[in-house]
This record gives C-alpha cells, structure tokens and sequence, in this order.
C-alpha cells in the first residue's frame, strides 16, 4: 500500500511542477501521433470518399478490405514496418528504424484504415437522392464531394477522434519501431510499459495520469458529437 | 418543326437498367412558359424521364435539345444542368440554417454574395419562411422543409424546373396549401415547369398539358380536358377517373349521333360510326345522375336506364355508386344527394346521363 500511496504522491509533484522529462514525452507523443493522424486523414477521407461515391468493380472486396483494416492489430503493424526499414530490408538506406519518424509511418498505417472505414460509412450513410440534389443544383464533382464531406462532418470528426485515440495509446508498434530511445523516440506509452518494468511507479503514473486525461479529454468531443447527431 | 422552338426536346429517349428497357420515349416536348404533368403509377418511369431530361440520369441513349441546340454538343451539361432546378420528394436541405438552404444553389453557382441575400430574402418571402430565416433545418416540419426546397429552388430563377412528386409526403392541408402557393409563383414567373405526380387532381390543377405514362412510355398526352374526358385506353381512362367502360354495337346512326346496343339497352353517342361497328365507350361518374322519381322528367338526357344499386362505396366528400341497368354503370353522388334521395343497396333508382357525356374510345370494326 505504500508503494501505491508514495508512487501517487510524486508523480502529482512531478506533474505540478511540468518535470522536463515528463513533459518530453508528453509533447513527444503529441507530436508522433498528431502528425501520424492528420496523415490517416489526408489518405483516409479522400479514399474513404471515393470508394464511397464510385461504383467499380470489387467494391464490395475494397469495402471489406477496408472494414479489415479497421481492426488490423498493431504489433503486426509495427513487424512489417520494422521488416520494411530493416537495415538490409527494401527500405533500409532510409535509415529511419528507430527514429520517430518511423512511429509516425506505423500509426499512420494503424489510424488510416479506421478514418477510411467510417468516412466511407458516413457518405454511405447519406441519402441516396442527396447527391441528385447537389448536382441538379449545378454542382461540379468536386463540389458535390466537398458538400457532402461537410454534411458527414459529424462522423468525420468522430473519425479523427477515433484515429487519433487509437494511435496514442497505442504501444506494441511504438516500441517495435521507436525503440523507445530516451529523449529520442520515447513516448508516453512506451515510457510508461519501461518505468513499470523497472518499478519505477511514481513516473509510471504520472505518465498514467496524463495519457488517461487525454483518453477522457477525445472521449469528450466524441460524446458530443454523438449527442449531436441530428435525430432525422 | 414546331414554332415557337420548344423550350425543351427530347427525341429516342431510352434507358435500360439491368436488361429491362425501364423507358422509351420517342418524342417529347415540352413549350416555353407551360407547366406539363407527368402522371402514372409507381414505376411507370415518371422518375426516370425527370432524371433523363436533367441529365442527371447516365447512360441514356436519346438526345435532348435546349432551345433547339443539343446538349452534350452544344451545351455541356454543366451548363445546361445550371439552367434548370430540380425538386424532389424529400427536402433534401443541408445541415445548416435555413438561410443558407435557400442560397446554397446560388453559392454553387458562384452568384455574389449581394446578389444572393437579395434573391434569398426574395424567395423566403414568397414563400412565407422568412420568419424561420435562422432555424437550423433539422428542426423544420414537413412542410416548412419543402418550401424551404422549392424556395432553394426558385432562387436559382431556372429557366425550367422540374418536380419529382414534391407533395407526397406531405398532409392534405400542408399540400393544399403548397399547391396554391406554388400555382401562383409558377404563373408569376411564367417559369416553365414538368411536374412527376400520382395524384390527378394535382395534375388536373397545375397543368397546361397532362402526359399519362406506364412502363415507360407516354401513352397519352394533351390538355387535362382531352385527357380527362377523352382517354385512349383503358389504362389511361381507369388511371384518370373513367369509372364505365362499355363495348357495345352500333344498330343505328342519326346525322351526328349513333345508338349503340349494349346489353340489349340502346345508348345515344354523340359521333360518328359505322354500323354493325363494335365501339369502346367511356362515361365518367361525375357526368351520371340519379332520380328516384318513377316518371320520367323533363332531362336534356337522353339516356335513361332503370337500374339497381348493387354497391355505394363511400369516398369521403362523396359517395361511388355501383349500378346494374343492365349493363355495369358508375356514379358519383354527393353525400348531402345520398341523403336526400335515401339511397341505399338494393334500391331501385333511374340513371341518365347525356350523350355528350359519352366517349368513343376505341371503335374496333365491323
């Protein structure tokens, strides 16, 4: 118990008190994942879109693909990156294992198949006539895509949060392909799986703390959404 | 050729969707400033040929011509589709307020902001939305939300505007009040307008010309009164309210009249036919009256049948009477004349209609 109790006690010392490793991380994790997801949305809503509006065929393959993809596990993720940048492997001169800038390309493979799969459902999801009507109002294609991205705003957004959620608290593909290098490529998930390792509770927690303030703080804006949804 | 150059052609119009041919029009035309209904039941291609002739429809085979120049040729369809409006069944209105509904045509369009606010106030007051101006869509009823659509719509001041069944989701009362609301903008505007509709009051209200369509095709088309009263077959006639259709023979022509047996009774038509000629005839309830009076009174109608009610079926503001004289005849009685007259099944009564009241549908020969 009083591991528990002293462990509690210092890391609110370390997070009032903004301690610079800490807040390294914090930033760190921020970053990697930010980037790793405005990426997932640039390829996911404009993928997701298109399959959503063009009819080809194997769609319904593509679809199925895609609705694959939304659970694909991360530790695979991060075994085919790792794989990829090997130093002998395809992409190996890169020299980028180890660095954030391959935890960034692993998340993103992890967020894009999510935003993918439910931009495509939320245009899914729009009546069928709506697309009529935007044309007939004399809308260009890509006008009519435009529209139709902004009356799916609201599943849009949950997707963004759900990429982003997903990928922050995501820890198996970081360690894989980050190798957690303190001050280098070391982020809150895998700072804390470490500093619990070494019975270092009071880091381990404080780390803790903030990645659940951060789930609580996406679940927020997700709640709101949904409570926003229009009840049509 | 035909003056003045219709607004709108189509010619070969043909759409197939899974092997089936789902329409087949080869000639069509719609004039300047005319509103043309489109009646017939579901799946009679009202939808198809409202979507063909926006463009909005593809593949078609066919060609349409905008005021005599061909689009595709002459008019990309971008430019052509920015000439019409289309409103449909469900409002389709965006997530937004609406103002915004009613501009969002104009803001595609790329008309200045200017411009649109005065043409967004213009249209919000015509159709009596102004005071819901701000509301956010969602929150609209049925009918606030269609004539948030026509007002989005009529914005775009489309040189035609087309309508795919616009009041059928809505109540009596919300269409009612609609219908007169969009007859007067139509014929203020003189905007030329094809309207898709299952409902013949409608059409017999609004339009200038009335085109019956099933499967595809357009089996008659012409003035609400040439319809109406004069239909071609048996489809257009039980699709537009004729009630009796009867074949009978013809035993004997006067001048411009002719009498034709059927069933052993003798009906005055006027027209003209051959005699031994066997002739399709058609009465509209609306034009058969009722007398429970035993002698014969001084009536313009010639036809006279004795007969006996055999079924009153109850339409609301009126009441179908099923007859047999002999021969199977349908009248509509208002309710206030049931009464007076204590009509009830079983009950012998004197139906008479004029001859005029007659139509010749089809003659089929000697």
């Amino acid at each position: 118990m009083d591991l528990i109790l002293e462990g509690i006690k210092k890391a609110f010392w370390l997070l009032v008190t903004f301690d610079p490793e800490v807040m390294g991380i914090t930033l760190l994790s921020l970053e990697v994942s930010g980037i790793a997801t405005l990426i997932s949305l640039l390829i996911g809503i404009s993928v997701g879109a298109a399959v959503a509006l063009s009819r080809f065929p194997g769609k319904r393959f593509a679809v199925s693909l895609i609705n694959t993809g939304m659970g694909l596990p991360p530790v695979v993720v991060g075994l085919f990156v790792t794989i990829f940048l090997w130093r002998n492997g395809p992409l190996g001169f890169f020299e980028i294992l180890y660095t954030p800038v391959a935890m960034i390309i692993a998340q993103a493979i992890i967020a894009t198949p999510i935003v993918m799969g439910i931009t495509l459902a939320a245009i899914q999801q729009l009546p069928q006539k709506l697309r009529l009507q935007i044309l007939a109002l004399g809308a260009t294609r890509i006008q009519m895509v435009w529209i139709l991205l902004k009356e799916a705003k609201l599943p849009l957004l949950a997707a963004v949060m759900a990429g982003f959620g997903g990928v922050i608290s995501e820890v198996g593909a970081s360690i894989m392909v980050g190798g957690n290098i303190k001050g280098y490529s070391r982020v809150l998930t895998t700072a804390t799986v470490m500093e619990t390792s070494r019975g270092n509770f009071d880091i381990a927690i404080a780390l803790g703390i903030i990645l659940l303030l951060l789930t609580y703080f996406i679940n927020l804006i997700l709640t709101q959404i949904q409570q926003r949804e229009r009840p049509r | 050729m035909i003056e003045p150059v219709p607004i709108l052609e189509a010619r070969n119009l043909e759409v197939e969707r899974g092997g089936i041919t789902i329409l087949n029009i080869s000639f069509l035309y719609v004039q300047e400033g005319e509103i043309l209904s489109l009646i017939g039941p579901n799946g009679a291609g009202k939808t198809t040929l409202l979507q063909t002739l926006s463009c909005l429809l593809k593949p078609f085979q066919g060609e349409i011509f905008f005021r005599g120049e061909k689009v595709y040729e002459n008019h990309s369809v971008l430019d052509y589709r920015r000439k019409l409006a289309m409103v449909f069944q469900e409002p389709l209105l965006f997530d937004t307020t609406v103002f915004n509904n009613v501009a969002s045509g104009l803001k595609i369009r790329g008309v200045t902001r200017g411009e649109t606010r005065h043409r967004v106030m213009e249209q919000l007051d015509r159709f009596g939305i102004g005071h819901l101006s701000n509301r956010s869509a969602r929150t609209l009823s049925g009918g606030e939300a269609q004539r948030t659509s026509l007002a989005r719509a009529f914005a775009l001041r489309p040189e035609i505007l087309l309508l795919d069944e616009p009041f059928a989701s809505l109540d009596p009362p919300t269409r009612d009040s609609l219908i007169e609301d969009l007859e007067q903008i139509l014929r203020q505007t003189r905007t030329t307008a094809v309207f898709a509709t299952h409902d013949r009051i409608e059409a017999l209200r609004l339009s200038n010309r009335i085109a019956v369509m099933n499967t595809g095709g357009i089996l008659q088309i012409g003035s609400p009164v040439e319809v109406m009263n004069h239909p071609v077959d048996e489809f257009v006639a039980s699709f537009v309210g004729v009630e009796t259709i009867l074949s009978g023979k013809v035993i004997k022509r006067n001048g411009g009249t002719f009498l034709a047996s059927i069933e052993g009774r003798e009906v005055e038509v006027v027209g003209d036919a051959h005699l031994g000629e066997t002739v399709v005839l058609c009465i509209r309830p609306e034009n058969v009256t009722l007398s429970t009076r035993p002698s014969e009174e001084g009536t313009s109608a010639r036809n006279v049948f004795p007969g006996r009610i055999e079924k009153i079926v109850s339409l609301g503001f009126y009441q179908k009477i099923e007859l047999n004289c002999g021969f199977p005849l349908v009248a509509y009685v208002t309710n206030h004349s049931l009464e007076e007259l204590s009509l009830a099944e079983g009950r012998k009564v004197k139906a008479s209609f004029k001859a005029t009241a007659v139509t010749v549908m089809r003659k089929e020969g000697v």
